[in-house]
């Protein structure tokens, strides 16, 4: 990738360079969205937001909860950017603190 | 028990607050109101359109406490990017910013506004009596629950609560420590969440 070898007119050529200059990166790997520890927010206040706001089961939203309090950090959700866009301002309108990235392992 | 909220049969709590803890409550949700400051159609009350298409802020508030209340949504607080990956979650944090943070302070300003509401037909109903019994519904308690999670943020940020360290040591602060009455405020809250989530829990 880099060197455009066609004969290209020159406005079609820029565009190329632009799009790879700003390429996001593999849009078919899923993005994530984490839940940050902070020592206010009540352990059982983030397992009720886990559980009211994505349905998991009451075991599920603990072990995330848990995660989140010990390991400092865990993924609570994962799809499309769009999605966690909006998984993310849901937790920041309940006061968690979250960031979407994408799922690169 | 005092700050102390009871499920109520058929959904819904309740909790006894008297005159001083009213107040307390009613002043913090009031400052935290004054800190998350007006929404963008109030310079222009007649025109229905201008809350809509009101663009937020890119730039992350000066504000601690707005800036915990109002994170940057791609910006991992334990991430080392590189300059130039730091630079690109700064421009998504800036544009994330700009469509989500008008909603989310109206939010946050329609629970505040909901608990000093609440607190406001609680006292006209019970002048002179010292104090009475809160009752909220569920919609009530579940905007009651996110504004106490909003007030001990507030003042968590405040009081430089980074870490569970920290918390310990609030606990041990001497009478004469001028951060005394706010940490008192702080466990408080916290009792009173901490019961509200209790008869909320599915």
């Amino acid at each position: 990738m880099g060197t455009v070898t066609s004969p290209a007119p020159v406005e079609i050529e820029r565009t190329e360079s632009a799009e790879e200059t700003f390429a996001v990166p593999e849009p078919d790997v899923p993005w994530v969205t984490i839940v940050h520890n902070d020592p206010v927010n009540l352990m059982s206040y983030v397992t009720y937001v886990f559980q009211s706001y994505f349905g998991y089961t009451k075991d599920k939203a603990t072990k995330l909860m848990l995660d989140v309090h010990h390991k400092g950090r865990a993924v609570v959700s994962s799809g499309s950017r769009e999605e966690m866009e909006r998984d993310v301002q849901a937790m920041h309108g309940y006061g968690l603190w979250a960031t979407l990235q994408q799922d690169r392992k | 028990m005092p700050g102390t909220f009871e499920p109520l049969p058929g959904g819904g709590a309740a909790v006894a607050l008297d005159d001083v803890e009213i107040s307390i409550i009613r002043s913090l949700a009031v400052q935290l109101l004054e800190l998350i400051g007006p929404g963008p159609a109030e310079d222009a009350p007649d025109d229905p359109l201008a809350e809509l298409f009101a663009e937020g802020p890119s730039e992350p508030p000066a504000d601690p406490v707005l800036k915990r209340l109002f994170p940057d949504a791609y910006i991992d607080p334990e991430g080392t990017p590189q300059a130039k990956e730091a630079e690109e979650q700064r421009a998504y944090s800036a544009e994330f910013r700009r469509y989500t943070e008008n909603d989310l302070r109206a939010g946050k300003r329609d629970n505040a506004l909901a608990v000093i509401r609440s607190l406001d037909e609680l006292s006209g109903a019970s002048a002179g009596e010292g104090g009475a019994v809160l009752k909220l519904s569920v919609e009530e308690s579940q905007r009651w629950l996110a504004a106490l999670n909003d007030l001990r943020l507030a003042i968590g940020s405040r009081l430089d609560i980074a870490d569970e360290d920290d918390t310990d040591l609030l606990y041990r602060l001497p009478d004469e420590d001028s951060r005394k009455p706010m940490v008192m405020a702080y466990l408080w809250l916290g009792g009173l969440q901490e019961t509200l989530v209790a008869t909320l829990m599915p």
